[in-house]
């Protein structure tokens, strides 16, 4: 890495984060391992569930990526503050807050799910708290961030939005159109390119000729940071200034966070394009181990409350899918329902 | 036989006269000051007040924030409507030209369309684009479209034509409050066509085809700029003793077809005219809805259409002019279907 470009990524010092540890509070803390604990339950769940023949269609899992999702939702006000995220978006939902029975629902294509089994695992939404939805199309929910920018300054309410893409996403003209916008306009848009390595087998340095994708942000003279997205504080922290500049008028910023997904794309994907030897590398410097571990280097954390932690978490989980299991399937009648406003 | 036209039977006593181009202006700017969550984005709509000058002199009255010129982005002015729409917004977005459209397609097709039905029946999209279609102008190939017919197979979206200064204000009107994507269709031809156009905030419902020109013999089914070429050449087969009924869906999408069945119920003969080509076009789902109602019994001549040619169109004036129906085509078609003489 040269000079050039370490000044590009944030660095989070060992002291910088005991104080962010001490900011968030014991149980705010506790709350977040919790979170990415659910995160990975969940989508074993959904992965056992699919294997079993017990969902339809696929699925695209984001084990390996749950520092990213906590630490972007816990760097804005979940509920009243936006999110635009991508199909690879279960982490997203559940770290803003959503209700994993809900979505576990979708998952099933229940009538109780977010979307009444309309969506499924590509696009729960969860409008109420103002989770604008996952999307199908790579970058699909760019421009409409920079639009829900708008709304926000428009309206003179001191909201942000967050959207959520791939590293696949900064190579569409989408992205270029909205950053674009976004800036000239003083947008209060994050927007956070969640870069897990691959455009499906695409690998990052095959689909773009610079070492960061947060390079990109000078094109449209706007900050632009590239963070360790499989830690959580340093995502935290990155995000929350990001956060600030668009509350306080200051417009748009680009983080990269930087993160791998274990899994493969979806649930055909045989995984050719990387050895074992990698996908190894990057699940030694796993997310949730990793907060764990400085959550009880800062005494904040027993071996005891861990295995506590897990076990509400799994219990959730189970919780999740018996409502599922026992929620009703959509009502053939009500097919037509929800294409038109009336 | 009654001969007697829609508009003069629906409009109040004392109105004045305006163009099309006006018309929509003045929808647009009612719309503004009665409501603050009505804006405008677009391509040069500002200073230089639209293409066509639909938009001029409004950014004097609403300011640049509210009359909103965007950068060459047609993925994201439709995007970006679309956010906009989904948090609070009423934003009529403008395309410049409808060949234009297609480098927005996905926000539209994708997003638009969808999220309301993707999401469970949970978010809605009032947001409606304009933009200018049709030939006539030496633009040629590449500004010239009518794409209509692409987003009338889009559910979730509606495609709305207006075809004279009356129909203008009122659907668009109704447009920016019907709570769906609304699909705006002018056409640049009938931009200075004039007629009456009362002051007050009217709306004219979408969905709602209407019966421009009452006739025993023929039914004449036209859009946009052929309402106003098949009212003349109903005006020369009078002449000839051939009445023609004259209806104008207005709304593409969804389509109220029951005045065309009943008027095809009367007449037994049914000719359906518009600018885009033939092949794939909207009057093959017109005819189809004929030809699969209780209409079939009642026809005396196979539902016949004249459409543009299935070509592009050409830049030279003769050659651009052949390739769209004009009066003296609408004139014999339908005298040879009056006749028996197809």
């Amino acid at each position: 890495m040269t000079d050039e470009l370490v000044e590009e990524m944030y660095i989070l010092t060992d002291d910088r984060a005991r104080e962010l540890l001490d900011m968030l509070g014991k149980e705010k803390a506790l709350q977040v391992l919790e979170a990415m604990v659910t995160i990975r339950a969940f989508e074993e769940k959904a992965e056992e569930l699919y294997s079993l023949g017990k969902t339809h269609g696929t699925m695209h899992l984001s084990i390996g990526q749950e520092a990213t999702a906590l630490g972007a939702s816990s760097a804005v006000r979940s509920g009243y503050d936006y999110l635009l995220n991508h199909h690879r978006g279960h982490g997203h939902c559940l770290a803003w807050g959503g209700e994993a029975g809900k979505m576990m629902a979708e998952f099933m294509g229940k009538e109780t799910g977010y979307c009444r089994g309309r969506g499924g695992s590509m696009h729960i939404a969860d409008v109420a708290r103002n989770n604008l939805g996952a999307n199908g199309i790579v970058a699909g929910g760019i421009p409409m961030a920079a639009g829900v920018g708008l709304s926000i300054r428009m309206r003179g309410t001191d909201q942000v939005c967050l959207v959520i893409f791939g590293d696949g996403a900064a190579n569409t003209g989408p992205f270029h159109e909205s950053l674009n916008m976004a800036s000239i306009w003083n947008l209060p848009v994050i927007f956070l390119c969640e870069n897990n390595q691959f455009a499906m087998s695409m690998p990052v340095p095959r689909a773009f000729n610079i070492e960061r994708i947060s390079r990109r942000a000078s094109a449209y003279g706007i900050p632009g940071v590239t963070v360790d997205g499989n830690d959580f504080l340093a995502v935290y922290e990155v995000v929350s200034t990001a956060a600030e500049r668009a509350r306080a008028g200051q417009g748009p910023t680009l983080v990269e966070s930087l993160t791998y997904r274990w899994r493969g794309h979806s649930r055909s994907d045989r995984q050719v394009y990387r050895t074992r030897q990698e996908v190894k590398e990057w699940q030694a410097r796993d997310p949730i181990n990793r907060f764990a571990d400085r959550l009880q280097k800062a005494g904040l954390l027993s071996a005891e409350l861990q295995e506590s932690i897990r076990a509400s978490a799994t219990q959730g989980i189970e919780d999740a899918l018996a409502f599922a299991e026992a929620s009703p399937e959509p009502d053939l009648a009500t097919i037509l329902e929800g294409v038109y406003a009336d | 036989m009654l001969i007697e036209t829609q508009a003069q039977t629906q409009s109040p006593p004392v109105v004045r006269t305006l163009t099309y181009a006006e018309a929509l202006r003045e929808a647009m700017r009612q719309a503004m000051h009665s409501d603050p969550s009505v804006f405008l984005m677009g391509e040069d709509i500002g200073v230089y007040g639209g293409a066509f000058g639909v938009t001029a002199g409004l950014i004097d009255e609403f300011g640049p924030e509210r009359v909103r010129d965007t950068p060459i982005s047609e993925a994201t002015i439709a995007g970006a409507c679309a956010g906009a729409a989904l948090t609070g917004m009423h934003p009529v977005g403008e395309i410049q030209f409808m060949d234009f459209v297609t480098l927005s397609m996905e926000q539209l097709v994708l997003q638009a369309a969808k999220v309301r039905f993707m999401f469970g029946g949970k978010a809605s999209v009032p947001m409606v684009l304009r933009m200018p279609a049709g030939s006539g102008t030496g633009a040629a190939a590449q500004h010239s479209e009518s794409l209509e017919s692409l987003f009338v197979h889009i559910p979730g979206l509606k495609v709305v034509m207006p075809s004279s200064p009356y129909d203008a204000k009122g659907l668009l009107l109704s447009s920016i409050y019907d709570g769906n994507p609304v699909i705006f269709v002018e056409h640049k031809l009938l931009y200075k066509t004039s007629g009456p156009v009362p002051e007050e905030m009217y709306r004219v419902p979408l969905s709602q085809t209407n019966l421009v020109r009452q006739g025993g013999d023929l039914t004449l089914v036209a859009t946009s700029i052929m309402v106003p070429r098949a009212l003349e050449a109903a005006g020369v087969l009078s002449q000839e003793g051939i009445q023609v009924e004259i209806l104008d869906p207005r709304t593409l999408s969804p389509l109220d077809d029951h005045p065309i069945i009943d008027s095809v119920i009367k007449t037994g003969r049914a000719l359906i005219v518009h600018e885009a080509p033939q092949t794939g076009g909207f009057g093959g789902e017109v005819a189809a809805r004929i030809a699969g109602s209780r209409a079939f019994d009642y026809l005396e001549a196979p539902v016949r259409r004249l459409a543009g040619l299935d070509i592009p169109i050409p830049y030279n004036r003769n050659l651009e002019r052949h390739t769209v129906p004009q009066v003296e085509d609408i004139v014999a078609e339908a005298r040879r279907l009056a006749r028996g003489e197809y």
